[in-house]
């Protein structure tokens, strides 16, 4: 089959990881833009809708450094099942314009000026760790399914059963709190104080 | 033949194939279901009324685009797109013939279960932005089903995936060369074939919209193309599930060889796509804890044993 130059050029890694470097930065970009979005936000499920952009702009993040798995997971689980039980509760609790004010009340510029000053320190000492040790580029490293699986069963089988039972403690808790006392007679029939 | 043009015209195809069937689909759909209950259907327009779908289309374009005053005008927009974009991206792993497939990534299964997880968006929002009881209350129906049925729909294929060792769609079909997935994994098969229907909410399982009770759930205050966009994605929805299942248990494009592989593909998704219909046709709706309890107590603790029976068999023979 003869190739067009078009995707021979296109198949060069060096040009491949030049690609991906620009794919990166705008995706980052939109992770960034995504989640300052998410703080800023006073009407609560429009923040989570930005958290949702967030989450995928991650996945595409995980996907570009090689790890499609993990970035499938991602989209499954923290954007399709999470957010959608937080829009849910968010839903349930129907926050009408009033909570939007008492939002706005308590988001008073005084308010910044501690969380800023602990993400400056922070800010500073990553840079500083950065500058120190400038990463190696160690180029575009595949991490497939195969993988994932065996280190999880094997390096990390203390740390999946353990959640194992932390879910289980949960779905054991959930069931205790929702079971209710099953009713035998119609409610018409119920005794009454009447 | 030129590389970067097969691939482009794959790219534009599938999709537009892909909408010009769903369209059709409501046309075979109506026909299908007069003949079942013992009417003639649309026939009026155009030969055997073929052209009904493109007057409804007409009609439909031509409505007023109405947002209820009260609506959350941004998000009432973008939930039709979401389930739109979210399904027609699914498309791109479907392996319509060797070769003909827009995107064969190692974890296509993962990325229809991602997609189809992010299609729930659509009715929460749609159903939440409303600010209409009916809405809401088929929104929060909608989005408690499709989490529920995403949950065994993904283990129900890991039986297959276990079987091929791999999530990508082609390896998949090619391992059924000399037997079809639905022998082995039948339980697979019944199971992804209810949640199919369940993540589609088509009848038995439209509970986000049964029209007895709700409205028309979730979309109640959609009108225009608004409205067409869901009407249009349940379709897609249904294309998708049936292509899928051709794909993963009844060895997709393969066959005897006296008809092409796509050929093959598009008469054994068109048999699903027909069961579908027939499944509208002859089924009541369940009652909705009903269908919930079905899901966790029944289809939950089947996937999860089918799981362990497959894993236990493969241990067994490959070592």
């Amino acid at each position: 089959m003869k190739t067009s130059p078009l995707i021979s050029e296109a198949l060069s890694p060096e040009k491949i990881m030049e690609k991906i470097d620009i794919l990166f930065y705008i995706t980052s970009a939109v992770a960034v833009i995504s989640t300052i979005m998410v703080i800023t936000r006073y009407h609560a499920v429009h923040a989570l809708l930005y958290l949702v952009v967030s989450f995928l702009s991650i996945a595409l993040i995980f996907y570009f450094a090689g790890a499609p798995f993990i970035a499938a997971l991602e989209v499954i689980i923290y954007a399709g099942a999470i957010m959608v039980l937080f829009i849910f509760v968010v839903m349930m609790l129907n926050l009408g314009p009033r909570t939007m004010e008492q939002e706005r009340g308590w988001t008073t510029p005084a308010i910044w000026i501690g969380p800023s000053i602990l993400s400056a320190v922070l800010l500073v000492a990553f840079m500083t760790v950065l500058m120190n040790n400038p990463a190696e580029d160690t180029g575009l490293n595949l991490v497939g399914v195969q993988e994932v699986g065996i280190s999880l069963f094997t390096e990390y089988l203390l740390a999946v059963e353990l959640t194992g039972l932390l879910l289980m403690a949960a779905i054991i808790g959930a069931y205790h709190l929702g079971s209710r006392e099953k009713k035998i007679y119609h409610r018409y029939l119920e005794k009454t104080d009447q | 033949m030129n590389v970067t043009l097969k691939t482009a015209l794959i790219i534009l195809g599938v999709p537009f194939a892909m909408l010009s069937l769903a369209a059709g689909l409501i046309w075979v759909e109506r026909r299908l279901l007069a003949l079942w209950q013992d009417r003639y259907g649309p026939n009026r327009v155009g030969p055997f009324g073929l052209l009904q779908v493109l007057a409804d289309m007409i009609k439909i374009f031509f409505k007023e685009d109405w947002i209820p005053p009260f609506a959350d005008r941004k998000v009432f927009v973008i939930a039709p797109a979401i389930v739109m974009s979210t399904i027609l991206l699914s498309f791109a792993i479907i392996p319509f013939a060797p070769g003909i497939i827009i995107s064969d990534m190692n974890i296509g299964i993962l990325f229809f279960l991602a997609m189809s997880s992010l299609g729930a968006y659509s009715i929460v929002l749609a159903g939440w932005s409303s600010n209409n009881k009916y809405a809401l209350l088929g929104a929060l129906r909608g989005s408690a089903q499709m989490m529920t049925y995403e949950v065994f729909m993904g283990l129900s294929l890991m039986g297959v995936v276990m079987m091929t060792g791999s999530f990508k769609l082609t390896d998949i079909v090619l391992a059924q060369q000399h037997i079809w997935f639905v022998v082995p994994q039948f339980l697979g098969f019944v199971i992804f074939l209810i949640a199919g229907i369940a993540e589609t909410h088509r009848l038995p399982f439209d509970i986000p919209e049964a029209e007895s009770e709700l409205v028309a759930g979730y979309h109640s205050e959609y009108s225009g193309m608004k409205f067409g966009m869901f009407f249009v994605a349940e379709y897609l929805g249904i294309i998708l599930v049936s292509a899928l299942i051709t794909a993963l248990f009844f060895g997709g494009w393969l066959g005897p060889g006296f008809l092409p592989g796509p050929v093959w593909f598009f008469l054994k998704t068109f048999v699903f796509i027909m069961f579908f219909i027939l499944l509208r046709a002859s089924l009541p709706r369940p009652r909705y804890d009903q269908l919930m309890g079905y899901g966790w107590k029944i289809l939950l603790p089947l996937s999860l044993i089918n799981l362990l029976v497959t894993g236990a068999i493969m241990m067994i023979y490959i070592n």
